[in-house]
């Protein structure tokens, strides 16, 4: 295999894995864009998403279609109920106390998984086959172009809601001035309730999508939330096309260094990213001055 | 209309209104005046739940509001254009206009919203030009259009003005101030005007409050108050030689 070949071949597994980090990332983003939180539990839901359609389809042996479905439902649930039970009662946020608080339902929700599922990685089926197809030169299964796919659908449902609804759009004024939007009537409380609705569904799908490639277990919340976090760095925590951007940049880049250099150093890649972000634009590679907020 | 009863609030740390009493009668352009810090956007805030009251009363239309959330109020009728605007700067003119009528969205009224939106835009041809601009690029009079006209959107009985003429030329100030006595005829909005320009305020206005360090220390007529020695000296800015050599 010649080095273009190569080249296109990490390019190929890189941008995949770069979507669902993108996808992760705009979770993280979305939440943040609402209530100042950086939510440590994105991951989970992440995790939540693979681990229940596995119980679902092959414990339970619903229907793919059923399975995966009723594991995004069972996930926002999860996500809304977290918010009501952890966030919401909160007499005096403090982002600090913020913060520890999600990383300790981070924690609750991983080692409840762990007791129900166990600690074995379980591995999904593709969505469609195993059969390679041959694409520019480079080997690419079906289930990236399921990623793909699945990863535009909804950045492009995203995009509506945000732009094109009346609750999109509320909730872009609430990330903007809270004080003025509960001015217009709009229920700050509500639209919090709604960010952890939004993010821990699309959360689930990530999950869902990507579990068939690498296999999932009550644990892989942590990685994944942590690359999909350096995403939302990297897009400047806007909830638009900079995560996105920045998800797909990480996976090229990683894909590329674990190919080039050596996959030991896979995650450090991108914690040397993060770290480089935060230390020399922490306003995240495509923000403009000010960051487009949602 | 509306009426206040003994309100005790907070802002932060600092008791900035004390057993504050005021009312409103359907249809009266009522001015609060004061100095800065007096606690003039508190007693606003206290009215629509930003900030709640303490202690004290406040009837709207009969009915005990002192407790209700923020989207309540403006459902039951009370707007409030916050100070300093306050439009959501990164959504569309329209998007902002919208958004004021967000709770009649939730009860599905799309074709009165409608309406309302080109009668927003008929008071504010500006903003019509404007509809597809970003809010933050708006010059500050137009800003303050958008406020008010946004405000306007959820059909407001009890219009709540916060220094509507900060920062503004006086010719956009004057076209503001037209608007708003505009409203009061045709549509019968009643409205409470906090303002720093004493002056432009009490000629509009029926009726004038003057509050100081938290405390209501005069009420009255706004004529009377534009004639009032006390009010001539503190707040609209005519020397202690001038009163007495008259």
């Amino acid at each position: 295999m010649d080095l273009l070949q190569q080249l296109t071949q990490y390019a190929f597994s890189g941008l995949s894995t770069g979507a669902i980090y993108a996808l992760i990332g705009l979770g993280f983003a979305i939440i943040y864009n609402a209530t100042g939180i950086i939510n440590f539990a994105q991951g989970e839901f992440v995790m939540l998403g693979g681990v229940l359609t596995h119980f679902f389809l092959i414990v339970l042996k619903l229907p793919a279609g059923v399975a995966m479905g009723g594991a995004v439902i069972a996930t926002t649930v999860i996500g809304a109920l977290f918010e009501r039970l952890t966030i919401r009662p909160l007499k005096r946020p403090t982002p600090l106390s913020l913060v520890i608080i999600t990383i300790g339902g981070s924690i609750f929700i991983r080692g409840v998984a762990m007791l129900v599922w166990g600690k074995d990685t379980q591995s999904l089926p593709p969505f469609s086959g195993e059969e390679p197809i041959t694409l520019a030169g480079a080997t690419v299964m079906p289930q990236h172009l399921w990623i793909f796919g699945i990863t535009l659908l909804v950045i492009a449902a995203n995009k509506f809601f945000f732009y094109y609804t009346i609750r999109g759009k509320a909730m872009r004024a609430c990330s903007f001035n809270r004080t003025a939007a509960s001015l217009v009537g709009i229920d700050v409380r509500k639209m919090v309730l709604l960010s952890f609705v939004i993010s821990s569904a699309m959360g689930a799908m990530a999950g869902i999508i990507i579990a068939p490639l690498t296999m999932t277990a009550y644990d892989v919340g942590v990685m994944l939330g942590l690359k999909g976090f350096c995403a939302a760095i990297i897009g400047g925590m806007s909830s638009g096309f900079g995560t996105v951007l920045g998800g797909l940049l990480l996976g090229l880049l990683e894909s590329l260094g674990a190919g080039l250099i050596s996959s030991g150093y896979k995650d450090a890649i991108a914690f040397i990213i993060l770290l480089l972000i935060l230390f020399i634009r922490p306003q995240g590679l495509f923000s403009k001055a000010q960051t487009e907020r949602v | 209309m509306l009426r206040l009863k003994n309100i005790n609030s907070y802002y932060g740390q600092v008791h900035a209104l004390r057993n504050v009493s005021l009312h409103l009668a359907k249809g009266e352009i009522v001015t609060l005046i004061g100095a800065n810090g007096a606690g003039k956007t508190t007693l606003l805030n206290t009215l629509s739940a930003v900030v709640p009251a303490r202690s004290g009363e406040i009837l709207f239309q009969g009915e005990e509001i002192v407790a209700h959330p923020p989207d309540r109020i403006v459902e039951l009728g009370i707007s409030h254009v916050p100070e300093g605007r306050q439009v959501f700067k990164p959504l569309s003119v329209e998007d902002n206009l919208e958004l004021g009528a967000y709770l009649r969205y939730l009860k599905k009224e799309k074709a009165a919203i409608r309406e309302d939106l080109e009668m927003v835009y008929s008071l504010f041809p500006r903003l019509r030009e404007r509809r597809k601009q970003m809010a933050g690029t708006l010059s500050g009079g137009e800003q303050q259009m958008l406020a008010i006209g946004r405000a306007l959107m959820a059909r407001p009985k009890l219009l709540l003005l916060d220094e509507p003429s900060m920062g503004l030329a006086p010719l956009v100030v004057q076209e503001i101030f037209r608007v708003i006595e505009n409203l009061r005829r045709e549509k019968g909005t009643t409205v409470l005007l906090v303002e720093q320009n004493a002056k432009a305020a009490l000629s509009m206005a029926d009726r004038g409050y003057v509050l100081e360090t938290g405390r209501m220390i005069l009420e009255g007529e706004a004529s009377e108050l534009l004639e009032n020695r006390e009010v001539q000296r503190a707040y609209l800015g005519k020397e202690k030689k001038e009163i007495w050599e008259r």
